[in-house]
């Protein structure tokens, strides 16, 4: 360890191990999700398609709408796509539950993730600080900024939930004993489309999150999300907003 | 080469890469065979979740959709099969066999004299689009109790007179397979009307299945025989339909 610097344990196994397993099936559930929506790529508002004017339309000239290196597998086959996604989906729920237990269940969800009152009244000046690239240093780097804590709960516990009803809405048999989840999304056609726009959100936090990671030193952050281990620096660094 | 260019290559790369083991695993059967504990899990967990019962939703008449996709087989367009098109099916029987204590052979009048039920429901294609249709028909659980299933009997066949395929093992010939719990649920029926007039030759002409918890495949058209079996290892190539045949699920709730 250098002069001037302590590591500190920030991500207790159970976090590190469900990361893992979420990056390993979201790329695969995106990719197959694709190779489905391939077999019929024209997304619809409502109960049913209406096929004259659907939404979104993907398809264009004669080749499937998403090419093949984005789609698992490469080449068309819808029925091996089904399988992929719905083994990965399985994956991804029971990774989900277990780690959303564990966050209840070792507080970590109120002490790690929740933001203070003093980080909701400095939400201002930590949005100015962010847009600047300033990320927080030294003992202050040892949480989670508001930002941070934020978009993170909006994914735990927005997306990736929605991502799972919306699929699960799309399902006939669930439909028989959830006829609910047909009202909340306004439709089986409906819950398709915001499954593939949720899908986009995601993709949208990844894209941000690499550029967090790159941006506040990408060693140390995948030392810290494949070890635990998180190095900062000893002495106060710059001021930052509480 | 410009920036974009560039990107565009090296997501390629890193896409073929990743892609390039997901195809390998895709193509090992030991691997499919894995995967196919998702359909499992799926297949249990609804089972448990949905019991024998609980019914799809149905929509008003106003929900009805206008065209309603064809897809599939849209005419069988034998010699036979035309023929029954010319007498407006006058002549059509639909057989009931297998492992039952009564074989029964029935005309379209004698099915419509039958307990019947009406229904106006979603149809979701496997693709992922969804119709919704007004659908009339025999119940299944009274062909099945007419017919008397033997204690043997664990699913019905569904024989169509369509082939959708000429593979060179002969297994083109559409066929589809459910299980007596599906086979009773009360909105199961073997339809004859759709939207109030009888069913048309797009969409199975003169009898196709509706089963309403699971997806279009599973609902066989121009049905000309139900056959009571305790296993689907004899039918096709084994895998209880022919969609299953060629790696879809034969669970299709979801």
């Amino acid at each position: 360890m250098k002069h001037g610097r302590i590591a500190f344990y920030r991500h207790p196994w159970p976090v590190r191990i469900a990361h893992w397993i979420t990056v390993l099936c979201l790329p695969v559930l995106l990719m197959s999700g694709l190779q489905i929506l391939n077999a019929h790529p024209w997304l619809y508002w409502g109960q049913a398609s209406d096929f004259d004017a659907p939404f979104i339309s993907f398809a264009s000239g004669p080749g499937p709408a998403f090419p093949s290196w984005i789609t698992v597998p490469s080449w068309r086959d819808l029925a091996t796509g089904r399988q992929w996604h719905f083994f990965f989906a399985w994956i991804f729920v029971l990774n989900g539950l277990a780690y959303g237990l564990y966050l209840l269940l070792s507080g970590r969800l109120r002490r790690v993730l929740a933001p203070t009152s003093g980080q909701l009244r400095n939400f201002r000046t930590s949005i100015v600080e962010h847009l600047k690239f300033h990320f927080p240093h030294g003992e202050a780097a040892r949480r989670y900024n508001v930002l941070q804590k934020l978009s993170y709960l909006i994914v735990l516990f927005g997306l990736l939930p929605l991502m799972v009803l919306t699929g699960l809405t799309m399902s006939p048999g669930l439909n028989s004993r959830l006829p609910f989840l047909l009202e909340v999304f306004g439709g089986r056609q409906s819950a398709r489309t915001l499954h593939f726009l949720t899908a986009c959100a995601l993709i949208l936090f990844f894209v941000i999150h690499m550029i967090a990671v790159v941006a506040a030193g990408p060693l140390n952050e995948l030392r810290s999300i494949v070890t635990g281990w998180f190095v900062i620096d000893k002495e106060e660094g710059r001021r930052e907003p509480p | 080469m410009n920036r974009r260019n560039w990107i565009q290559r090296v997501l390629a790369a890193a896409g073929s890469l990743s892609l390039g083991a997901c195809d390998r695993l895709a193509e090992s059967p030991r691997v499919n065979s894995a995967l196919d504990v998702g359909e499992s899990w799926t297949h249990r967990v609804q089972r448990v979740l949905l019991g024998r019962s609980a019914l799809a939703p149905e929509y008003s008449e106003k929900d009805i959709t206008g065209a309603f996709k064809p897809n599939g087989t849209t005419n069988p367009n034998t010699t036979e099969y035309n023929a029954h098109v010319a007498s407006r099916f006058a002549d059509w029987q639909l057989v009931v066999d297998g492992l039952v204590a009564r074989p029964l052979q029935l005309s379209l009048d004698e099915l419509r004299q039958m307990p019947s039920r009406t229904q106006i429901t979603r149809h979701d294609c496997v693709e992922g689009w969804s119709c919704i249709a007004k659908w009339k028909g025999v119940r299944l659980s009274a062909l099945a109790q007419r017919a008397g299933l033997l204690k043997s009997a664990r699913f019905l066949a569904f024989h169509c007179a369509d082939t959708l395929e000429q593979p060179p093992d002969g297994n083109g010939r559409y066929y589809e397979t459910i299980d007596l719990i599906d086979a009773m649920h009360p909105q199961t029926i073997l339809a004859y009307d759709m939207n109030g007039s009888p069913v048309d030759v797009r969409h199975g002409a003169p009898l196709r299945l509706r089963l309403e918890r699971q997806l279009g495949y599973k609902m066989a058209k121009y049905v000309t025989r139900i056959e009571a079996v305790d296993s689907l290892a004899h039918l096709g190539r084994g895998k209880g339909g022919f969609w299953e045949d060629r790696g879809y699920q034969w669970y299709a709730g979801i």
